[in-house]
């Protein structure tokens, strides 16, 4: 689907590149033994790289030299059998060394790609590289009013920088491209995904343009970390460009940063001066060269990848593309469904996993890990469903309370005095009892209004105190209606 | 008390297990004649107490015959660059003054846990920049071998002149170096010692204070090769906290005795006979290749055509991975802070008075080389150069086996001269600075005086890795020399 | 290739080093004379020349993915010369 943004006679072409930070789920840092957890003290998990100590001196780790590798791979890209280490030199607090160790001409991995859906249809967005970096430190700047402090725990952390093509050209696909991207690190687990701890963040390059011109200049928006920031920034930014150009002003390359709060990108203050990085090549560190035998020793712990598994959903499952890529996005999700619809009606378990049980998630601020729903504990209420004991409806009202019990399905819905009607000549009765008080009704719906069919169902229901089996319902009224 | 000065490492040793002598008495022996030559200012920090409780322990060890260790009892100066636990540590600058690190340097640790005995950590040219001890923020160091006694103070050489002077001066039985252009060669050449620059390396950099990281090497400055020989056994070995480590197995450097010069080929490089050559050192050069024809040597004349190259190749190259590698002296996390009006104008005065001269000249140079629109014409192209320097000395070694030359262009100088222009001072290292680009083992050895009675060293540079036919050739001019 | 004043100044702001006025114009002198030393590179041809990027020619050593975190924040924060709550110090930076 096509995105423009139409501004009196012209028809503006977005062009967005996408830089993203993701976090390696390493025990350990890049270049020292540190600790990488979450929420420790303050300046508690630095060694000596990590706070620039005299004397200091990196040595890589292994693991994240691997997730480098396994995301390249997945991401269909070429892994470099030799790569080198840059120093980025710029004067930062939360930058210890007063360099970060990169990587610049000669990185990890080279060009790759990765699909994303796009109403159906299949784009490639193009990945121009992947590079290994040190992470910095945090700055806080609420604490006091003269004075920043400065946290170096993430300072060091490994960070693999993904750099896309300008091949995307609407805000959705940009978050389509993300959520893609997230899915695909989280399934074969290099990095966790959470965005909003910062473990993956992105910088979003905005330029606009009219058809057939060539790039406009772009702006960098940086470190957005929520897929629906990403897409207001650029709905933001992308009009503020076309405004500027149609004010016959020229849009200035520079840095900004999104504001979530006024939904506005601002530019960033204090960058007068262009940095100029003076990398050059890190002579504490050797160059990194990879044999085949890595590679290809890597390549056969690749899990099944969301695309593959998507494939094979529709394949095996006859899903639509767009509910396979629903259930594929996240792999314990996949899992879980996998586990339900075995020897299940396909449409109903994915009816139930896509509505029901992701809405219980959402409510509940869960993930389909710690919800504390087994797959047989959906499965037994499907079985209910399916063979009729319950109706779908029933099945919905109950579906927050079963889930708290500790009950098999079969006990709480007959504790519960739910066992659905579906005794023939019972629901006879009462759909005559129905018509019968109801004969002004029944009247018209004779002569042609056929609206007051639902009505009647509503009546028969109402009446059953929902217990009724809607289907067996609406057969019968219509065999005693229709005749 | 029993004269030690001047005694060998060697003798120590023996001494010491004969049990004619205490490390105790060693080391108070050395305490005393530190205190009595406080005007050579050769130490920055004295570690008297310490010294005393580690001659003890090594008494203890030595009385009891149990586990006596290479270098058990052996008072050594440790040069100001070393990072030494819980001991200041200053680089002879004013940014480190009040630094206590509270972690050891691998070289510093290998001797104390080889018995050795800490006196004091001496002085040196700021962050290892300096040709003669004349930058450091703790003041000069004196030559000893000053023949007009009091008049005219010679310089020791740089930047390793404090350790340098120590040990002439029979302040300690040896002490170590750092080289990254001549450090130890030059101050060694100087006063009249043996200095030895192992195979970049051979020697760990953790917890040296880094100012060229492809450059920098730990070394041992002593009174003989035999020491040389001792010392580096200790100091060398592969480190897992260094990436550019080597993982070559450490010989025993003791067999140099083995080496026979017989049959083996000393190359003389031409271009080292440069203009401006000392007369007097022109002449114990040609002495020194005598002593290795006499002894069976075959000399032959070689070419090392992009010799006059090196220098400025080397004031590219070791500026600019300074600039780098000082760009973590901040003020923030430790060292002098100057406050300012806000976080740039913190660094910027930190940086101007924490910093000497020829400190912030050789800063400014680097970054400026590094910078866009300089790095191709200057870094880039040094790169080049050292690859032809590098180059010409494999070629070289394809019809030699040592490469022999004078050390220095001129002997021990006044303090006073050479300070108009900075060049001036950079010519002190044109002969060693070849060898450091290379990565090439090099020693200084004693071999003879000028006129006016000043040490003159000539210099051995060997190939990677053979330390022993170094300190071989340099064994035998140390027994041809006659002193 | 020589310095000038808004050079030397600008080098001078890159590497954040205060230089006052009157130091300018010796430090570009110094600087000038060092960089048409170093010049005398230009001379070499290096047509089809690799740059050397180090002598250290063994692989690159690896760690193992364990953590051990040697160090408490007191001695982090042992020789800084401001530190509040277990941060670092520094005046405030605005972004």
């Amino acid at each position: 689907m096509e995105y423009f943004i139409e501004s009196g006679a012209k028809k503006w072409e977005v062009v967005l590149g996408l830089e993203v930070h993701a976090q390696i789920s390493s025990k350990s840092k890049l270049f020292s033994g540190a600790s990488t957890d979450w929420g420790a003290e303050p300046n508690s998990q630095v060694e000596l790289v990590d706070c620039g100590m005299p004397g200091a001196l990196p040595v890589i780790n292994k693991y994240c030299v691997d997730q480098a590798i396994l995301t390249g791979l997945s991401l269909n890209a070429k892994i470099n059998k030799m790569s080198i280490f840059d120093r980025k030199n710029y004067f930062y607090p939360d930058l210890p060394q007063g360099y970060q160790i990169s990587q610049f001409e000669f990185p990890i991995v080279g060009n790759g790609y990765l699909l994303i859906d796009d109403n159906g249809k299949e784009k490639k967005i193009g990945i121009t590289r992947l590079h290994l970096e040190q992470d910095a430190g945090k700055s806080l700047h609420d604490q006091d009013i003269e004075n920043s402090y400065i946290d170096l725990n993430r300072s060091g952390c490994a960070l693999m920088e993904i750099v896309s093509e300008p091949d995307m050209r609407s805000p959705t696909e940009a978050a389509e491209y993300v959520r893609k991207l997230r899915s695909i690190l989280r399934y074969i687990g290099s990095c966790d995904g959470n965005m909003e701890r910062g473990n993956l963040r992105a910088d979003v390059n905005v330029s606009v343009r009219t058809k057939g011109q060539p790039l406009g200049t772009r702006c960098e928006i940086k470190n957005v970390n929520s897929i629906k920031f990403i897409q207001q920034a650029i709905k933001y930014e992308a009009k503020r460009q076309v405004d500027i150009i149609e004010n016959g002003d020229t849009v200035l390359q520079e840095t900004r940063l999104f504001d979530p709060n006024k939904g506005e990108t601002r530019s960033m203050r204090g960058k007068e001066e262009s940095h100029d990085y003076r990398y050059f090549p890190d002579p504490d560190l050797p160059p990194l060269l990879i044999t085949d035998k890595t590679i290809n020793l890597l390549k056969d712990t690749l899990p099944e990848l969301p695309d593959e598994r998507k494939n094979r959903f529709m394949n095996e499952f006859k899903l639509s593309s767009y509910d396979a890529e629903v259930l594929v996005n996240d792999k314990e999700t996949a899992n879980f469904f996998e586990q339900v619809v075995a020897n299940r009606d396909v449409k109903l378990v994915v009816s139930w996993i896509t509505g029901e049980l992701f809405s219980y998630l959402k409510i509940n601020e869960k993930n389909i890990l710690d919800c504390g729903v087994s797959s047989t504990k959906l499965g037994e209420l499907i079985d209910l469903i399916a063979d009729e004991t319950i109706s779908n409806r029933q099945a919905k009202e109950i579906f927050h309370d079963y889930l708290g019990s500790s009950q098999n399905a079969k006990t709480f819905v007959k504790e519960k005095g739910l066992v659905q009607v579906s005794d023939m000549g019972e629901i006879e009765k009462l759909a005559n009892s129905v018509l019968q008080e109801n004969p002004k009704m029944v009247d018209e719906y004779k002569q042609g209004k056929d609206k007051l069919f639902g009505f009647f169902v509503g009546q028969v229901m109402k009446v059953s105190k929902g217990k009724a089996n809607p289907k067996i319902v609406n057969e019968i009224l219509k065999k005693k209606l229709d005749s | 008390m029993t004269n030690f000065s001047n005694l060998k490492i060697s003798s120590a040793i023996k001494g010491l297990k004969n049990k004619d002598f205490t490390s105790l008495e060693l080391t108070e022996f050395f305490i005393k004649k530190i205190e009595e030559n406080k005007n050579l200012n050769c130490f920055i920090t004295n570690t008297f107490d310490k010294a005393i409780l580690m001659a003890k322990s090594s008494d203890k060890k030595i009385q009891r015959d149990e586990n006596i260790r290479e270098l058990e009892g052996v008072p050594i100066g440790m040069k100001d660059l070393f990072c030494t636990d819980g001991v200041r540590t200053t680089a002879g600058s004013k940014m480190l003054e009040n630094f206590i690190p509270f972690y050891e340097s691998t070289v510093s640790n290998n001797l104390w846990n080889a018995g050795a005995v800490m006196l004091g950590k001496t002085n040196m040219d700021e962050f290892a920049m300096g040709s003669a001890n004349t930058t450091s923020y703790f003041g000069n160091v004196l030559n000893p071998l000053n023949p007009n006694l009091g008049t005219n103070d010679l310089v020791p050489g740089g930047s390793s002149g404090g350790s340098a002077a120590a040990v002439a001066s029979g302040l300690c039985l040896a002490s170590t170096g750092s080289d990254t252009g001549g450090s130890i060669r030059q101050p060694a050449s100087f006063c009249g010692l043996v200095g030895l620059k192992p195979t970049y390396g051979r020697c760990s950099r953790f917890g040296m204070v880094a100012f060229a990281s492809s450059l920098d090497q730990a070394g041992p400055i002593t009174h003989t090769v035999e020491d040389a020989a001792l010392m580096l056994q200790c100091m060398s070995g592969f480190d897992t906290k260094d990436s550019t480590s080597s993982k070559k197995r450490t010989p025993n450097y003791l067999d140099f005795k083995k080496f026979n010069v017989r049959g083996k080929k000393i190359g003389i490089p031409k271009e080292y006979l440069i203009d401006g050559l000392n007369s007097d050192i022109k002449k114990v050069w040609d002495e020194g290749i005598g002593w290795f024809s006499s002894s069976g040597a075959k000399i032959v004349d070689i070419s090392l055509p992009h010799t006059k190259s090196a220098l400025p190749t080397y004031y590219i190259i070791a500026p600019a991975e300074a600039s780098a590698n000082l760009a973590r002296y901040d003020g923030v996390r430790y060292g002098y802070r100057q406050s300012g009006k806000d976080l740039r104008d913190l660094y910027q005065k930190t940086r101007r008075t924490g910093f000497g001269k020829e400190v912030k000249r050789r800063l400014m140079i680097g970054t400026y080389v590094l910078s866009a629109g300089y790095y191709d014409a200057y870094y880039l192209k040094a790169l080049k150069v050292r690859k032809l320097i590098s180059k010409d000395f494999e070629d070289a070694f394809n019809g030699c086996d040592l490469i022999f030359t004078p050390t220095t262009p001129n002997v021990a100088f006044p303090i006073g001269e050479k300070q108009t222009d900075p060049i001036e001072m950079y010519l002190n290292d044109v002969l060693t600075v070849p060898a450091s680009l290379a990565g090439l083992p090099a020693i200084s050895i004693p071999s003879g005086y000028n006129k006016e009675n000043l040490p003159v060293g000539l210099q051995i540079i060997g190939k990677p890795f053979d330390e022993i036919s170094v300190l071989g050739a340099a064994n035998l001019i140390e027994n041809a020399r006659g002193f | 290739m020589s310095i000038d004043n808004s050079t030397v100044r600008k080098v001078a702001s890159l590497a954040r080093i205060e230089i006052e006025s009157e130091e300018e114009d010796q430090l570009i002198n110094e600087l000038n004379n060092i960089l048409g030393w170093v010049d005398e590179l230009q001379k070499v041809n290096t047509q089809n020349v690799e740059p050397m990027l180090s002598v250290f020619n063994e692989s690159m050593p690896m760690r193992e993915d364990s953590s051990e975190s040697n160090y408490t924040n007191e001695l982090i924060l042992k020789n800084s010369p401001e530190k509040k709550s277990g941060f670092f110090v520094v005046p405030k930076v605005i972004e």
